[in-house]
């Protein structure tokens, strides 16, 4: 069994009116049943209430499954003894990381996790200085986390969870509120802690250009798991994407429309390096 | 001007007062601040004064900093002086049209202002050199007696070092909707009291909403992070008590002790 797995997992939203009658049922998730191998780096895309976000809160045991269950390193969220162990196993960095630091160190803050699963004071030590190394914080860790940048609280934030040593990290959103540079921090720190570290990564975004480097990529749509494949596969289907609303790179919309137009390029082209190159073929 | 506020921060710099144990900088300020209600007395206020300068001095927060904290209570301070100057009866020094200033209201008067800042002064010392998680954690071990009757002492320093990491998040916030509103037309500045404070509606009730999500966001972060209470907790930064620890002790409780050397000796007001 992968470090992963759903199966038949659905989750529905009950809406209520004043009197407590059931209104309306949303279904966030819809019957999803998928695998993430250990060591992995997954995408999980999605326009805005495409169920993302809820699915990623399943993982980490926050939000319990309505119908069908979630495995984590094989044990089921909804075995209540387990939660403690399932969120130290799969960490979770959430979208505005303003709210979702803690404590005024960041050596502190970085520590916060290690000291609620009992790690001995030594060992967090240990671990705080090897999880900030990880992201490239260590010159920060006696600053404040207000004074940081957005990208920098966020390599903070996932300092955090590294520290708790998981084998995943599912991560929802974590780019949506930085710079174009913040971004690209982060999504380095992640590519890096997959590599060396083998963590098997989640990373759920609706920004195009962060998928391209994952292994899979899996496409969301009103709580349905509707496209799955390498980024090289899913964005050949540059029709499907934007009927879902969802872009695709900027580089992979021009060589579409290059080959639609008659150019003989191959389809699920990437990177500018590659259109250059097939171009240049051409001529 | 809202960004002003610093009570409740954290100063970074190392200094002796920051390494002192959070128990005995908490225990210190409680000592001071006990100190200043002995009783109206100049060389009461001198020693406090001494005491409040040296702490000043060895934390090396600068004063610049310490008195831009000041400036919040500023109308607090003036309302006091205000009414001690008029209100309190004695030798009449001075009279304007019905009020009368008297000697004793002067008096009254400025050891008033004095005590306050002194008040605020102390207890933002404490902060200044305390980060909050230190702050908690000696709330926690110094008050863990409290335990035995069931006051869950964990739960109450976690929320107050929560509440003091969003302070300047939420002054910020409060800034940023202020600005928000003035851009579609709101005025703060003009108008009776009234019509201030209902001025104040259209910023109190998005800042409440958004406490209340941001408060949302930050328990499910910290359950994420496996936190369930005090059980099974360790220190990252366990408190131990080191030599300059118990000196503290020392100059404490012997500034205490002369302090009630001198209310007994002097027991007037000069």
């Amino acid at each position: 069994m992968g470090i992963v797995k759903t199966e038949n997992l659905t989750f529905e939203y009950i809406r209520r009116d004043e009197n407590d009658n059931v209104e309306g049922i949303n279904t966030a998730v819809d019957n999803v049943s998928v695998e993430f191998k250990e060591g992995e780096f997954i995408a999980i895309l999605g326009h805005n209430g495409s169920g993302k976000s809820t699915f990623a809160k399943h993982i980490n045991a926050l939000v319990m499954p309505t119908e069908g269950s979630v495995w984590v390193d094989g044990m089921d969220t909804k075995d209540d003894d387990k939660v403690l162990d399932i969120r130290q196993t799969a960490g979770m960095v959430f979208q505005n990381p303003d709210n979702q630091i803690i404590c005024t160190l960041v050596e502190e803050e970085v520590g916060f996790g290690p000291e609620n699963i009992g790690v001995p004071t030594e060992e967090i030590w240990e671990r705080v200085a090897k999880s900030l190394e990880a992201v490239g914080m260590t010159k920060f860790r006696n600053a404040s986390p207000n004074k940081l940048s957005g990208g920098q609280k966020q390599r903070v934030a996932i300092a955090g969870i590294v520290a708790m040593k998981p084998k995943c990290i599912i991560l929802d959103e974590p780019t949506a509120m930085l710079d174009p540079s913040g971004r690209k921090e982060v999504i380095r720190v992640l590519h890096e802690l997959n590599e060396k570290e083998h963590v098997t990564v989640v990373l759920i975004t609706h920004y195009m250009e962060e998928v391209i480097d994952a292994d899979r990529v899996f496409v969301m749509d009103a709580g349905k798991v509707v496209m799955e494949g390498t980024p090289r596969q899913i964005f050949t289907e540059v029709e499907r994407l934007k009927s879902l609303r969802l872009d695709v790179p900027q580089v992979t919309e021009l060589a579409y429309e290059l080959k639609k137009a008659g150019l003989s390029i191959p389809s699920g082209i990437l990177m500018k390096e590659e259109l250059t190159a097939s171009l240049l073929k051409l001529v | 001007m809202i960004r002003d506020i610093t009570i409740g921060q954290y100063y970074q710099t190392k200094s002796v007062i920051h390494d002192l144990d959070p128990r005995v900088k908490l225990m210190g300020t409680l000592v001071f601040i006990i100190s200043l209600f002995l009783g109206k007395n100049v060389w009461l206020y001198l020693g406090a004064t001494a005491f409040l300068a040296m702490v000043i001095g060895l934390s090396r927060v600068p004063l610049k900093f310490i008195i831009k904290g000041l400036r919040a209570v500023v109308v607090l301070i003036l309302f006091s002086t205000v009414f001690n100057l008029f209100l309190t009866e004695g030798e009449v020094v001075l009279t304007i049209w019905k009020l009368q200033i008297t000697k004793e209201g002067i008096y009254t008067a400025a050891f008033m202002v004095v005590r306050l800042m002194y008040l605020i002064v102390g207890s933002s010392l404490m902060t200044f050199t305390t980060t909050p998680n230190h702050l908690t954690d000696g709330l926690e071990k110094g008050l863990g007696f409290l335990k035995i009757i069931k006051v869950p002492v964990h739960e109450i320093a976690m929320m107050m070092s929560i509440a003091l990491r969003f302070i300047p998040i939420l002054i910020e916030e409060t800034d940023k909707i202020m600005k928000a509103q003035m851009a579609r037309g709101a005025d703060f500045d003009n108008g009776g009291l009234i019509k201030k404070a209902k001025a104040m509606v259209p910023i109190l009730v998005p800042l409440i909403i958004s406490a209340f999500r941001r408060a949302n966001e930050l328990a499910m972060a910290m359950e994420a992070r496996c936190y369930h209470g005090s059980e099974g907790r360790t220190k990252m930064k366990p408190l131990k008590y080191k030599k300059n620890d118990y000196i503290a002790y020392i100059v404490m409780f012997a500034y205490l002790a002369g302090m009630i050397a001198i209310k007994v000796l002097r027991p007037g007001m000069i």
